[in-house]
């Protein structure tokens, strides 16, 4: 049936290579989602003032972040901005490319959260004598996580798999390490079956994981 | 007597036919693997209603490796197993087919989460109409289920011609992989970079709009 030798002796050899690639994936994807989620959560709140410099600053990013492929996204932050003379390295261009894209798309899940939350309680908490940054974190907040923590879950997931467009500005996570051996050896079908397998495994622990966490967290 | 010889031409106005061309190749695949997906994906909806046992660990599981892989190893994947079972397809086919079953991934769950919404009393009372089964689901469940799901699948739709950037991996040139033809002959990238983007966000942020503002109105 098959007129094609398989050769996986190649890709286990190189498999500590993939799996340390893969720590590089979750590392630069944990990052970029950290500050995705600071920044997501600073354009939320200037997409709510409806008016001013600061509304329409952070409904540009979120319009363009949402709107355009990914990928447009790394390009952007790989040859546009190194035509005007600002040359990032791999790294920093997925980095800055993920953060972008997902403070974005967070930023609406947020709006949606602080939304679905009364305007009653920022202004009782505010009557006690909090000041606006003591509502946010201590009353406000709290709740928006529970209404975006799957939300954010998924994005997480989103972002893991995205960091896979490294492959195609030079930056060897998963991917890209892959790509690498598999151009050294001609192995393509061998290498990206296991480096799926490997992405899938990934996905699923990340998605038991956060689901350990939530019942830990909002046991309440 | 120093003389530079230059091997880049500027952008003429033959470079916006052959991005226009490239961007109906977009379209193309796009359109036709959202037409397409979105068919599969209702099917695959309505198995994973229906048979909450097999689809629970036959179908569902299949689908989730869609979702779970990142898109381009999934398409370097399809195009280099394609000739191992004896298939004999180019970049565009490879893509569409990679495309197709993405697209119906994503769309089967939210396909299932239509039928779910429409009230079981509903069901209920149509059958005690006299309804058939067929007759139900055809003049009952897909007209309050295909409302309830629209915006969230203009979503996946969206996502998908976005995600058709991609298919640049496999060399079919559509919008992205111009871009990058294009760049590298007339070293101006920031010029097609922002065409390019401008062209996506041209076609996806109307949309999104629109299905925003139904989606509010139907909620009201």
């Amino acid at each position: 049936m098959f007129e094609y030798n398989f050769h996986w002796r190649p890709v286990f050899r190189s498999l500590p290579d993939l799996l340390e690639a893969a720590l590089t994936t979750l590392q630069v994807a944990s990052l970029a989602m950290t500050v995705g989620v600071l920044l997501g959560f600073i354009l939320a709140v200037g997409r709510m003032r409806e008016t001013g410099v600061i509304y329409w600053f952070a409904t540009t990013w979120v319009e363009l972040a949402r709107n355009t492929p990914a990928l447009f996204q790394l390009f952007f932050f790989g040859f546009g901005l190194g035509a005007l003379g600002l040359h990032l390295s791999p790294y920093l261009i997925v980095l800055a490319g993920l953060t972008f894209n997902t403070a974005g798309y967070l930023a609406e899940n947020f709006r949606g959260g602080f939304e679905a939350i009364p305007s009653t309680q920022l202004r009782a908490a505010r009557s006690l004598g909090m000041n606006p940054l003591q509502a946010y974190t201590r009353i406000l907040i709290p709740q928006v996580m529970r209404i975006v923590y799957y939300p954010m879950t998924n994005q997480f997931v989103w972002v893991v798999l995205m960091s896979s467009l490294g492959m195609l500005v030079g930056y060897r996570e998963l991917t890209g390490e892959t790509q690498f051996f598999a151009s050294k050896t001609y192995r393509i079908f061998e290498y990206f079956a296991v480096t799926a397998v490997i992405y899938y495994v990934m996905v699923k622990v990340i998605l038991v994981l956060s689901k350990v966490f939530a019942s830990r967290f909002f046991r309440y | 007597m120093e003389q530079t010889v230059t091997v880049f031409s500027g952008f003429s106005a033959q470079d916006l036919l052959f991005l226009g061309e490239a961007a109906l190749r977009t379209l193309w695949i796009s359109l036709l693997s959202i037409a397409i997906g979105s068919l599969l994906g209702g099917i695959f909806g309505w198995i994973l209603y229906e048979t909450k046992y097999w689809g629970g660990i036959l179908v569902n599981p299949l689908l989730d490796m869609f979702r779970s892989v990142p898109l381009i190893v999934q398409l370097v994947l399809f195009y280099n197993f394609a000739p191992i079972v004896g298939l004999n397809l180019d970049a565009f086919e490879s893509g569409l087919v990679v495309l197709t079953m993405y697209t119906a991934a994503l769309v089967a769950n939210v396909a299932r989460g239509g039928i779910e919404s429409v009230g079981r009393s509903m069901r209920i009372a149509s059958r005690s109409l006299g309804m058939s089964y067929w007759q139900d689901m055809r003049y009952v469940v897909f007209p309050i289920g295909t409302r309830a799901i629209f915006p969230s699948w203009v979503g996946v739709a969206l996502g998908v011609m976005k995600d058709s950037a991609l298919v640049s991996v496999l060399g079919y040139v559509e919008l992205v992989k111009a871009s990058q033809v294009l760049i590298t002959r007339t070293q101006e990238p920031l010029l097609i970079i922002l065409v390019v983007g401008a062209f996506y966000f041209v076609l996806s942020y109307p949309v999104s709009r629109y299905s925003a503002k139904l989606e509010r109105r139907w909620s009201q």
